[in-house]
């Protein structure tokens, strides 16, 4: 689709995009060419000779269980952090599409812990689960759990998890309830007048016709459980107990920045953006077909 | 419409309420412990109600920090969070528009390519080339620095492509329209275009707001100094290892201070906000 109507100017249109077009290139394409080029590179312990060494980086990590170990957890993550967050939001949307009292209230509330930012929530989640000081930790002791997710390796990632997908919920939520809300209610009347009950209606109407929707919040979450994950986890655990709450991300972050291990660190950036690039590849293809729907 | 039994409106009621407590029940915890004494929250023995050091806390938090020796009031770190997600916010629609403009309204050499070049940043977050944009960042001097803070962030293409979208659906005969009135392009482009894009402008404002004050991984790597930490960045570092040295109520007023702008501008703007957030889908 192009426009009809247009300006004519040599100069004009790229001092239009020039400063976009300047901000790209120093701050993504060379940094991004950089990460590929150091992944190809070795550095000595002194960091006064380098080496070209092809793939052994990538070799070295896919050899390393460590690495492997954390590719399978942050899958982990991300499925648990997306399931758990989807049903909850998705079951609060199908509540707040009923005509009822107060409905925009209800949206209110429910919509504000989008702008809570990771790091908080770590800060708000660890406090209240706290070993030895959280207010709902001296509940779980009183039921007979032994509650210390800064030694429990199991506890501390679920405890991720929990905080993660309670990030989430508000955005599904929304994105939830404009789904619903986009189903012309004319399909619920007919399934109603055939004599099908809710919770029949739901399965076998607003599910498939919700289906788009579900597509792109799963991929929509397992991109904010790689990322936006990072600032939860360095608040709560920083990555611990041992490596149990290790993710790619915070992967690629320890082994740079504390290890000094750059050109793993940067075969593991290049790894991660193909990852990411393979995901919104999933997600662009889905978009198209939403617009054809 | 289905019509819904009474029975039934109470149960979705009801599990309504229940959502509504569980997303803000971390939030009270944090509200009520910023009121308490940090001796009471250490012992494991906060109570659930209101404490009595609401001013003498907030007082401490914003205008003095922590009693650490790397204090820092986080009236000042909020600052640092302000400026960065106003620059944010700000550099990314204005570099977005006119290069969406340039796009849409001329033909040029290259034309396509460079947005080509723009949109191929929509794939990949910051997160994915922390190390080396650290390096050519320090290398330009920019640590420590608004600059260095902001401009790595402008670098997407999001609002780009929200703009192009937007301008194709501008009827070409406001264009001929003010050709005929004898404005060139600048001025088509400032007397027309901007103020049509203006909620357009306001609803991607809010959602790139609240997205540079939560930024984080990228403002712990470039700051060092003290005095330059914006909010995100300053409560981790309250929270020590050596749990027994955490201020807690110090940390959660400071946490309710991290949340208050973003959560207000939600609020108060729910319809930009919703607008923001299906359009740029982040």
């Amino acid at each position: 689709m192009q426009k009809q109507a247009i300006f004519q100017s040599r100069l004009l249109p790229y001092a239009l995009v020039a400063p976009q077009l300047a901000i790209v290139l120093i701050f993504f394409y060379w940094p991004a060419l950089q990460a590929v080029i150091q992944s190809f590179l070795l550095q000595d312990a002194f960091g006064l000779s380098t080496t070209f060494v092809w793939f052994e980086n990538y070799i070295d990590l896919f050899r390393d269980p460590s690495y492997f170990e954390a590719i399978v957890r942050t899958f982990f993550f991300s499925f648990a952090i997306a399931v758990s967050s989807l049903s909850f939001a998705l079951l609060l949307a199908v509540m707040a599409d009923k005509p009822l009292r107060g409905s925009m209230l209800y949206r209110t509330l429910l919509i504000w812990p989008y702008a809570v930012a990771p790091p908080v929530v770590g800060v708000l989640w660890i406090f209240m689960l706290h070993p030895s000081l959280g207010v709902l930790s001296r509940y779980l002791r009183g039921l007979g759990v032994d509650w210390n997710p800064l030694l429990d390796g199991d506890q501390a990632a679920a405890l991720i998890i929990l905080a993660a997908a309670w990030k989430q919920i508000s955005y599904n939520f929304l994105f939830f309830l404009a789904g619903l809300q986009a189903i012309p209610k004319s399909v619920f009347e007919a399934a109603a007048i055939d004599g099908a009950r809710p919770m029949r209606r739901f399965w076998t109407v607003t599910f498939p016709l919700l289906s788009p929707t579900i597509f792109f919040l799963l991929v929509v979450n397992i991109v904010y459980a790689f990322f936006d994950t990072f600032g939860i986890i360095d608040t709560m655990t920083r990555g611990g107990p041992g490596t149990s709450t290790v993710t790619l991300v915070y992967k690629v972050y320890s082994d740079g920045l504390l290890g000094g291990n750059l050109g793993s660190s940067a075969a593991q950036s290049v790894i991660l953006m193909v990852m990411v690039i393979v995901l919104t590849g999933i997600q662009f293809r889905f978009v198209e077909r939403k617009v054809t729907y | 419409m289905v019509e819904e039994e009474g029975f039934r409106r109470y149960v979705a009621h009801i599990i309504l309420w229940i959502g509504i407590a569980i997303v803000a029940f971390p939030v009270y915890i944090a509200i009520i412990a910023s009121t308490q004494d940090n001796a009471l929250i250490a012992n494991g023995q906060m109570s659930l109600l209101p404490g009595g050091h609401f001013f003498e806390v907030y007082y401490q938090t914003i205008f003095v920090g922590t009693s650490g020796s790397t204090r820092e009031p986080v009236g000042n770190m909020m600052l640092n969070s302000l400026v960065m997600a106003l620059l944010i916010a700000v550099g990314k629609i204005a570099i977005s528009i006119i290069s969406a403009y340039a796009i849409v309204y001329f033909r040029f050499p290259f034309r396509m390519p460079i947005f080509w070049i723009i949109f191929i940043t929509l794939m990949l977050p910051v997160e994915v080339r922390i190390y080396p944009t650290y390096k050519i960042v320090a290398d330009l001097h920019m640590l420590d620095s608004y600059a260095g803070l902001s401009l790595p962030l402008i670098a997407s293409a999001t609002a780009t492509l929200l703009f192009r979208q937007f301008f194709m659906t501008v009827p070409d005969e406001l264009l001929e329209a003010s050709r005929i009135d004898g404005a060139g392009p600048l001025r088509f482009f400032w007397d027309t275009l901007l103020p049509l894009s203006r909620t357009n402008m306001a609803a991607l404002f809010v959602i790139l707001f609240i997205l540079g004050w939560n930024q984080y991984l990228w403002p712990l790597l470039i700051t060092t100094r003290d005095d330059m930490q914006t909010i995100q960045v300053g409560i981790r570092k309250m929270i020590t290892t050596t749990d027994a040295l955490t201020e807690w109520p110090i940390v959660m007023a400071t946490a309710v201070l991290a949340m208050l702008p973003p959560v207000f501008v939600v609020v108060a703007m729910q319809k930009l906000f919703v607008r923001g957030l299906v359009e740029t889908e982040k």
